[in-house]
């Protein structure tokens, strides 16, 4: 089964201005997406609307399983995540920020401390576990992000430009994360980046966005 | 001259040979304006919470009432409880007047403005993108809120030392609602004035010595707690 994604005629405005305009899009399951489009197009937008951290003008989200359409409630939002552009690290270790999204699930403390450190060594900041996690760099910053969204098992997975700002040895390293997450086809992944080679490399199904829409590649 | 150092080392004699009375006032000092300072840690983060995460009807009034009364004159707020626990007052028959508890009412007031409206600042101050993070990973309207009031821990507890700075400083309001009775109501700052007025300088040296030094630790902790606040690289 798992979880089904759709939006249907999506309006999103602000301060009057159209952003999305007429948006639907229906995403396969277990399938990895990555979304191309201008500054300014609303990529950062969808997402945020994908992720329901904001509601659209009009139109719907709609998450299915098993064809019931589900409330998007606590229950829903906590099957998916969005890593967000500037990842809004918590002010304390790097083990206490990828162990958050369990600690408010009620999860114990051993399978926090197993899964968290399953994470921190998918990600490569096994030895940084103790460090303060505003003292990382910014590629490590990023990998940070994700160890804490991939840690509880989102079956959506967004991330918005993950390599943004990032070297060449880091974004290699953050797409063979996401390459392994891919592999698992446990999650529908659905990614925004400026690099078409990064698309290439990672994405099932290129998307654009375009007048406010999502134009397939 | 030659009295100024006398007085210094009988101060200092005072204070190492543990002199009883004096451990007596600084113990109830710190008594009354612990007390006090968790009090208003107790009412005023809540408030200040509040006001920077909820919607209030007069956020702004109220806001502004806080930092007005951050600046309260002691003596002021001294009278006014004088004028509230005094027999004749609304609040004369409980028998508060010239008791510890007084004091420790007259300190609370003090500090909760303090309190309060430096954790709204602290609260308010906190990255939007760090209550976002905490919707992405899962977390209830209530976990979204601790996550945002524990990012501002560390300006709380600064807001907290400096509320703790005023009423181990102060003087009016105490000694108006305590009456500087010996033995039961005389803390630091009250004994100095009284000790002063009277030409005993020992023992007013003794806590002046003594109050400088918890001033002073008192300034450290609150660099501390600044310092600890949201610095690191710039990659957030
Ligand atoms: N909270 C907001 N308030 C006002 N305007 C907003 C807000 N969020 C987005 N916008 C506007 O919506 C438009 C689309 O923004 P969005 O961040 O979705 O673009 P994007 O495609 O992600 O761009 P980029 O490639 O630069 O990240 C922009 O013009 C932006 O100014
Ligand atoms: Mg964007």
């Amino acid at each position: 089964m798992g979880l089904e994604l759709k939006i249907l005629n999506v309006f999103k405005a602000y301060n009057g201005n159209p952003i999305l305009r007429d948006c639907s899009f229906a995403f396969a399951q277990g399938c990895t997406y990555v979304l191309q489009g201008p500054n300014g197009s609303g990529k950062s937008t969808l997402l945020r609307a994908l992720a329901l951290l904001e509601q659209p003008d009009s139109g719907r989200v709609e998450y299915r399983d098993g064809g019931q359409i589900l409330a998007a409630d606590l229950e829903l939002r906590r099957r998916i995540t969005l890593v967000l552009p500037r990842t809004g690290i918590f002010n304390t270790t790097v083990f206490k920020n990828v162990a958050y999204g369990l600690k408010i699930r009620g999860i114990t403390r051993a399978e926090i401390e197993a899964r968290a450190n399953d994470a921190l060594l998918a990600v490569g900041l096994g030895h940084k576990k103790w460090q303060r996690a505003l003292e990382l760099s910014s590629g490590e910053t990023k990998r940070l992000g994700i160890a804490r969204a991939m840690v509880i098992n989102p079956e959506v997975f967004m991330l918005d430009e993950p390599t943004a700002n990032i070297d060449p040895a880091n974004t290699a390293i953050i797409e063979g994360i996401i390459l392994k997450l891919k592999q698992k086809r446990q999650a529908t992944i659905l990614m925004i980046t400026h690099d078409p080679a990064q698309a290439q490399r990672l994405g099932d199904d290129l998307l654009f966005m375009q007048d406010g829409k999502i134009i397939p590649a | 001259m030659q009295s100024i150092l006398e007085g210094f080392a009988a101060a200092f004699r005072l204070i190492v040979t543990l002199n009883p009375e004096l451990w007596r006032i600084i113990l109830l000092s710190l008594e009354v304006s612990g007390t006090a300072l968790m009090l208003a840690t107790i009412f005023g983060l809540p408030v200040g919470a509040c006001l920077a995460m909820r919607r209030v009807p007069l956020r702004g009034l109220v806001i502004s009432l806080l930092n007005t009364g951050m600046g309260l004159p002691p003596v002021a707020a001294g009278l006014f409880l004088y004028l509230f626990l005094s027999r004749s007052g609304p609040l004369g028959f409980m028998g508060l007047l010239y008791t510890p508890t007084a004091m420790i009412i007259a300190q609370c007031l003090l500090a909760f403005p303090i309190v309060a409206s430096l954790s709204q600042a602290a609260i308010a101050n906190v990255d939007p993108v760090i209550r976002q993070a905490a919707i992405t990973l899962g977390a209830t309207p209530i976990q979204e809120s601790l996550a945002v009031v524990k990012e501002a821990r560390y300006s709380i507890m600064a807001g907290v030392m400096a509320g703790l700075g005023r009423v181990m400083a102060e003087v009016g309001a105490i000694i108006i609602v305590g009456g500087n009775i010996a033995g039961y109501t005389r803390v630091m700052t009250t004994t100095i004035a009284l000790e002063t007025d009277k030409g005993n300088f020992e023992l007013a040296i003794a806590l002046g010595i003594i109050l400088l030094t918890i001033s002073f630790s008192i300034t450290v902790g609150l660099r501390f707690f600044q310092r600890l606040g949201r610095t690191g690289t710039s990659a957030n």
